[in-house]
């Protein structure tokens, strides 16, 4: 019995209100890139633009610090992820729930923790202070290095529990021990088993996730804005300055560099694509000669990394707090002298609207993912194409489309507004909500539905009374991830808003670049104890509810 | 009169049917369908029940006591399923499993509570209600699987050899234990099955695909 009403109107939801806007919002940058902006009054079809912003002071540095911070970052996330599970082949490198909380933590907050954290005056030179016999800071420049470096760190720290949960995940869906078993009774050492193997088998299943990580790492502004380079900054930072320069003729250059930071995405998306093939192509004619080596793997090294990255950002978390809390704290101190809660009284406007927005971006995300799999349950079949085009805005820069679609914002009436706002945001909520509600959805046994409907539940109560509750724990993890994703929105709330919406996130972003670090800390700590909440929601109301349902309470937890 | 299958053939496309067309009346009691692996028993079972995936084919007619049931959706027909695992909701405790299959021909509260405890009672399960499925074992689950079909007051049931996980001593309990709640319901049951025990234990009609 097919029923394709429910999935034929979430699909033309989704592509009315999810697909087309990224392309118009494209389509308007590109228009504006070739001088058409009849905002501005500009209806002259000209290359001008592209030259302007070629002649932006220190453009070549700024894409180069673009490619070299964005590149850089993904590909030692990615070997290092690589390493780590190849260390420990036969189980989890590290119990995914420890994950939880860096996932949850935004980036703005990461940074700034981080930033707090390798300042000439953070933990990191204080500590050093109390065994060199410092008085004053150093005079390094770790923050804002014109090379990168912090930056590059920063996005490390923050990427690499993301990729270590896909690739965790990417190995609970391939037969591994039986590869590791086969592989080893012919004689294949742990390293080489892995890269002929093990890796091969899960790279079309990280494939996807690895590109949202390069996309996000080329193309962010938060956290560039706050650990990156200063003049000149990574591309998407310079853009964002040209996007909300006073002078409105500038945002034609800004297009151009929208459409630029597109086209350097996909390059690099090309790259990488070429690198596999080439890989793959290299990998098997070395697996035809039959070498058993290498044995070792890496020994204690990728651990230790590993660990030393998870320590650092726990560190500069538990720098916002104390940051927050501090009132008198002269170097080289490692706590502060005296204490003051006088940082945390502050307004709570923008707590309310981040309270508020993520909570209607989850909701609206929430229905949305659980009418589109019902729809795809009741249909009998699935939309591949759809599928692939859930990852489509978080492959295209935000950069690239938000100011065009801001555009047509401002022209329908509504930009400025918390509904534009929503909006905005839902579009980066909903695809992290479908994405981990999908598969425990999809995997929950088709004949417990069967069975309800033989005891005569129609495809409501099969939903409501079994489908829902059996998936208690996944829906709200995926809720949870939506709660997260919603409150490190920056550029999309900043865009959208007008600059009129004030967030924890946008709020914290401005901050970090004064001087004040309690109200500083204070704002991150919040935004990073939204998303914490609401993994610890996530993670206690199942327990508590199915508290007696053992098949419910099992291990089987999935945290992405 | 019961369950009849007339010319019922189903195929799926670029390949040929899965049997010959076939007519059969199930009578009240137990009808057992037995043939080797991949001849398309459980895909019948699926076409009788309504569950039948969306690329198949089907031709012929299924109906029940004189009713046409062959479009029908499948929790309009009235026709109780039983897999080789019990699928309790592993939400519900035992009684509101039972209760969820239930009827709502009865009525109010405490009947409706009467009949649940009336049915583990008859399970050999008493004092059960509030347990976690998962707590109960392989032969306990499978009892309460049965009574929660046979609450939903089905016209017919459906068997997809539901003692294949049972160890050897647990599996002629059951038999004894399901044929008797179907014989003494008097409605007709299909079962598909390998084992040449349960049809002999079955004591109907036996068909080969």
């Amino acid at each position: 019995m097919r029923q394709p009403t429910l999935r034929r109107a979430v699909l033309s939801l989704v592509a009315l209100l999810g697909v087309l806007p990224i392309l118009a919002g494209l389509w308007q940058s590109l228009r504006a890139s070739f001088g058409i902006l009849p905002a501005l009054g500009a209806t002259t079809l000209s290359p001008a633009p592209w030259g302007q912003l070629m002649q932006l002071p220190g453009l070549t540095t700024s894409l180069a610090l673009t490619l070299t911070t964005g590149l850089g970052a993904t590909l030692i996330a990615f070997v290092l992820v690589v390493a780590l599970c190849a260390a420990r082949a036969d189980r989890a490198p590290v119990p995914p729930r420890l994950l939880a909380p860096f996932l949850a933590a935004p980036h703005a907050a990461m940074a700034i923790g981080l930033a707090f954290l390798i300042a000439p005056s953070g933990w990191i030179a204080r500590a050093l202070a109390q065994v060199l016999g410092w008085s004053t800071p150093p005079l390094w420049i770790t923050v804002n290095d014109p090379h990168g470096f912090a930056l590059i760190l920063g996005l490390v720290i923050k990427e690499v529990p993301f990729l270590l949960l896909v690739t965790l995940s990417a190995l609970s869906q391939i037969p591994l021990r039986q590869s590791l078993i086969t592989g080893r009774a012919l004689g294949y050492g742990a390293g080489a088993l892995w890269l002929k193997l093990v890796l091969p088998q899960i790279w079309p299943l990280i494939r996807l996730p690895l590109m949202v990580v390069l996309a996000y790492a080329l193309s962010n502004v938060d956290m560039a804005l706050i650990l990156g380079p200063a003049t000149p900054p990574t591309l998407a930072v310079l853009l964002a300055r040209l996007f909300s320069d006073p002078d409105t003729a500038k945002l034609l250059p800004a297009s151009a560099g929208a459409i630029l930071q597109a086209l350097l995405v996909l390059a690099s998306f090309a790259a990488l694509w070429a690198t596999a093939r080439l890989t793959g192509w290299a990998g098997r004619i070395w697996l035809r000669k039959g070498t058993r080596g290498p044995h070792s793997a890496l020994g204690p090294l990728p651990a230790l990394t590993a660990t030393a990255l998870l320590a650092l950002g726990a560190l500069s978390m538990a720098a916002l707090l104390v940051w927050s809390l501090a009132w008198r704290w002269p170097f080289p101190r490692l706590a502060p002298e005296s204490w003051s809660l006088s940082a945390w009284d502050t307004s709570t406007a923008p707590l309310t609207t981040t309270l508020l927005l993520a909570l209607t971006t989850t909701l609206l995300s929430t229905l949305l993912a659980v009418a589109w799999l019902e729809g795809e349950d009741r249909a009998r079949r699935r939309t591949p194409w759809a599928e692939a085009l859930i990852y489509l805005p978080l492959l295209v820069p935000q950069i690239s489309f938000l100011y065009g679609l801001n555009i047509l914002f401002l022209r329908i009436g509504i930009s400025g507004g918390m509904g534009a706002v929503i909006w905005a945001q839902t579009l980066f909520v909903f695809p992290y909500v479908m994405l981990t509600l999908s598969a425990p959805w999809r995997a929950l046994d088709p004949r417990l539905t069967r069975t309800a409907a033989a005891l005569g539940a129609g495809p409501w109560r099969q939903l409501i009374a079994v489908k829902l509750p059996a998936l208690l724990r996944p829906l709200l993890t995926a809720a949870a991830i939506g709660v997260a994703v919603s409150v490190a929105q920056y550029l999309p709330t900043l865009f959208m808003g007008a600059g009129r919406i004030a967030t924890l996130t946008t709020e914290a972003v401005t901050l970090a670049s004064g001087s004040d670090r309690r109200i500083t800390g204070a704002t991150a700590t919040l935004q990073a104890a939204l998303p914490l909440l609401a993994y610890l929601i996530a993670f206690a109301l199942p327990a508590l509810v199915h508290r007696n349902r053992r098949a419910l309470n099992g291990g089987h937890t999935a945290w992405a | 009169m019961g369950l009849t299958l007339t010319a019922l053939s189903i195929h799926f496309p670029g390949q040929p049917p899965l049997f010959a067309p076939l007519s059969l009346s199930v009578p009240p009691g137990i009808t057992t369908v037995m043939g080797p692996s991949g001849v398309g028993k459980s895909t019948l079972l699926d076409a009788i029940a309504g569950s039948l995936p969306p690329e198949a084919t089907l031709s012929g007619q299924i109906t029940l006591y004189g009713d046409d049931i062959t479009t029908r959706p499948a929790h309009t027909r009235q026709i109780g399923l039983l897999f080789q695992d019990a699928l309790l909701f592993p939400h519900l405790s035992v009684g509101d499993n039972l209760a969820f299959g239930l009827s709502p021909r009865t009525r109010g509260r405490t009947a409706r509570r009467k009949a649940v405890t009336e049915a583990l009672e008859h399970a050999g399960l008493p004092d059960m209600e509030a347990r976690d499925p998962a707590t109960l074992s392989g032969g306990q689950r499978a009892r309460v699987a049965l009574m929660r079909s046979l609450l939903a007051e089905p016209r017919a049931l459906l068997l997809d050899e539901p003692f294949a996980k049972l160890d050897t001593a647990l599996r002629a309990e059951m038999r004894a234990f399901t044929f008797a709640h179907i014989r003494a319901r008097n409605i007709p049951a299909l079962m598909v099955t390998h084992d040449a025990e349960d049809a002999e234990a079955a004591a109907g009609p036996v068909i080969t695909l």
